[in-house]
């Protein structure tokens, strides 16, 4: 079993050491680091099935017994978000390994991809906070360096302001961690589960909830920390954008999740509504600004603002079909979102523009393209039998059980605006003419000057042969149809959800898996 | 001691939130590398100060003997320097690069891509 449990971060991690070593190979890295992501996946898979079946599992690392060493411990929901990670990472891999030029390969992108995933892994599985600190600096250093890699003038505008917020939420998190130890004299989990609720005084635990929610919700892009997003995603080259963008705020959604039900539950009347304050006005700020982009992939990113606030009603509500309906979010907005991310990159490289106004036409040129992203796009809007209505159907059931009818009416307004700014998309990029035929229609009629920037990505692959073109397509496609076998076959993976939820809401087993005795 | 070092990590923390809040790529990073030594005193310090010995296990011995200072603050001090000095120091490459490229250390320069109009012609950015 430990080997199980420390496979998903090992194996990436493996990928990119022997990724830095065969560095003199383009192809030998590209690859390592489809073989890492595909690891990570194949892993992750292995791990849900054990832990489906035995329930939480955990693991000391060198022999330490919890508390004092450090735990690796997977419940369902660890285990669903590896699972989900692998997935797109995979998808982001395939893209990347068509995409990415040899000058970023020189530097490292394909090594620094394995580190981000490795750290990823290793949040979602450690038992101890310190250890998620760790494991988020890894993630987060690997996406400092992917961001500004390149060095073009857009990506390092984007990566100063990424990196700056960054540094402060990680420095507040590790206040909250000092702090905690000085408090309780423990950083596992699970100890800190069974010594928390005694620890005294209550307004210092307090204290550190609102120092690790303000640290938590920068990285998962709350409102109102979240203007960071916006201002960065839209900057690095597509392939980047599409792994960021499936995986990093979900690992601060994932640090709330597994924080405020294990651990900050002694103030529910504090928490709960500062909690479905913010997942309402963060889905509304961010659906309200994507409307008034002009940008395919900033469109998106307001969108992953907007979709943030779904996954953190469920801590707003906390109910076991609330929390069941936001790791369904999470898992529906992994897959349609990195999907919507990639036809992103696809429209850029085909049409050589970021903006809209450049864009046109490519219902008839790429008609493939436009499947895919008209299936995600209807997904994350929300229509059935799509995995996101599910999704919005169990968080807006959830929301009327516990008579919360101004956040359900949040939800059902933003699914609407949703819909207004996905056909927007569709209009511009897809369905109206070419911008030949009307030029001077967009806003200013002059190309945009990160043109250039986006041309020198990926003008290699937009005229590289049919292999490119499919290696473009496959893995949004892939996950388009994954998002609909998630709609169709929702009850086991509702069922699934449902189970992750108690085990959330009820930790006995994770504390027991930990702790090696009975709580 | 005691009474000390909670004045430090407050004045450090005061004066790394005012330079991060100023306008220069400098006072951004001098700001950014006040505040992770403050977190990292601060850490000290909550854990609880100690003038015990050092928790030294002796060969002939299965335990410690006496009253030693507790390591994991420690601990995770270190891996804090490490890592807060990891990224500084790329932040440090990262503010050399962009004044290479922008001529300018003002953050203010730093907003061509937020600019609704991406696609227009004053999309460069005014100072």
């Amino acid at each position: 079993m430990t080997a199980l449990l420390v496979a998903p971060f090992a194996v990436p991690m493996i990928a990119a050491v022997l990724a830095m070593l065969g560095h003199r190979s383009v192809k030998l890295q590209r690859i390592l680091g489809v073989a890492g992501a595909l690891g990570l996946l194949v892993t992750g898979i292995a791990l849900l099935i054990a832990i489906e079946r035995h329930g939480p599992q955990a693991t000391q690392l060198s022999g330490w017994d919890a508390p004092f060493g450090i735990t690796i411990v997977a419940d369902l929901l660890s285990a669903i978000m590896v699972v989900i990670s692998g997935m797109v990472a995979t998808a982001s891999a395939v893209y990347s390994a068509a995409t990415v030029d040899a000058r970023r390969t020189a530097f490292g992108y394909y090594p620094l991809t394995n580190f981000l995933l490795a750290g990823v892994a290793g949040a979602f599985l450690t038992g101890d906070l310190f250890n998620l600190y760790v494991w988020f600096e890894v993630m987060l250093i690997a996406s400092f360096v992917l961001l500004a890699l390149g060095g073009e003038r857009p990506q390092l505008e984007g990566a100063v302001k990424y990196v700056a917020i960054n540094l402060v939420a990680s420095t507040m998190f590790l206040a909250a961690a000092g702090l905690i130890y000085g408090l309780t004299g423990t950083l596992n989990f699970a100890d800190l589960a069974q010594r928390l609720p005694e620890a005294e005084p209550t307004g210092l635990v307090t204290a550190i909830a609102m120092l690790l929610l303000v640290a938590f919700g920068v990285k998962a892009a709350a409102f109102p920390l979240f203007f960071w997003l916006p201002a960065s995603y839209h900057t690095p080259p597509a392939d980047v954008a599409i792994l960021f963008s499936g995986l990093l705020t979900k690992v601060g959604v994932y640090a709330l999740l597994r924080t405020f039900t294990l651990l900050f539950d002694h103030d529910p009347g504090l928490i709960q509504p500062l909690f479905l304050w913010i997942s309402s006005t963060t889905m509304v700020i961010g659906v309200l600004g994507a409307l008034a982009q002009a940008e395919f992939r900033r469109v998106l990113s307001f969108h992953i603002v907007s979709q943030v606030g779904y996954m953190l009603l469920g801590i707003g509500l906390l109910t076991p079909l609330a929390l069941a309906g936001a790791i369904f979010y999470i898992a529906h907005h992994m897959l349609a979102k990195t999907a919507l991310f990639l036809v992103a990159g696809a429209v850029e490289g085909t049409r050589g523009s970021r903006a809209l106004a450049q864009q046109g036409g490519l219902f008839e040129r790429r008609p493939r393209l436009a499947m895919v992203f008209a299936i995600a796009a209807l997904s994350l809007a929300g229509i059935p039998p799509l995995s996101g209505f599910v999704a919005k159907f169990v968080l807006v059931r959830a929301g009327l059980e516990a008579e919360a009818y101004l956040v359900v009416a949040a939800v059902l307004a933003v699914s609407l605006l949703t819909i207004v700014s996905m056909v927007k998309l569709w209009n511009e990029a897809f369905w109206k003419p070419a911008p030949e035929a009307e030029e001077g229609e967009g806003p200013t009629g002059a190309p945009a000057p990160a043109a250039t920037s986006v041309g020198t990505a990926t003008a290699t692959s937009a005229g590289g042969g049919r292999w490119r073109l499919a290696a473009q397509l496959a893995p949004g496609a892939a996950l388009a149809l994954g998002g609909i076998a998630l709609g169709i076959g929702a009850g086991p993976a509702l069922d699934l959800s449902m189970r992750a939820a108690e085990q959330l809401l009820e930790p006995t087993a994770y504390l027991e898996a930990v702790l090696g005795e009975p709580a | 001691m005691e009474a000390m070092l909670p004045l430090v990590v407050g004045v450090l923390y005061a004066a790394g939130f005012y330079l991060v809040l100023r306008p220069t790529l400098g006072q951004l990073i001098v700001g950014l590398a006040l505040l992770t030594n403050a977190t990292n005193l601060l850490i000290f310090t909550a854990a609880g100060l100690s003038r015990d010995g050092a928790p030294l296990i002796a060969a002939d011995s299965e335990t410690v003997s006496g009253a030693v200072a507790d390591p994991v603050p420690q601990a995770l001090v270190l891996t804090a320097i490490v890592i807060g000095f990891g990224v500084l120091a790329f932040f440090i490459a990262l503010a050399y690069r962009v004044y290479r490229t922008m001529d300018s250390d003002a953050l203010n320069d730093l907003n061509s891509t937020d600019r609704l109009d991406i696609g227009g012609l004053d999309a460069g950015g005014e100072a």
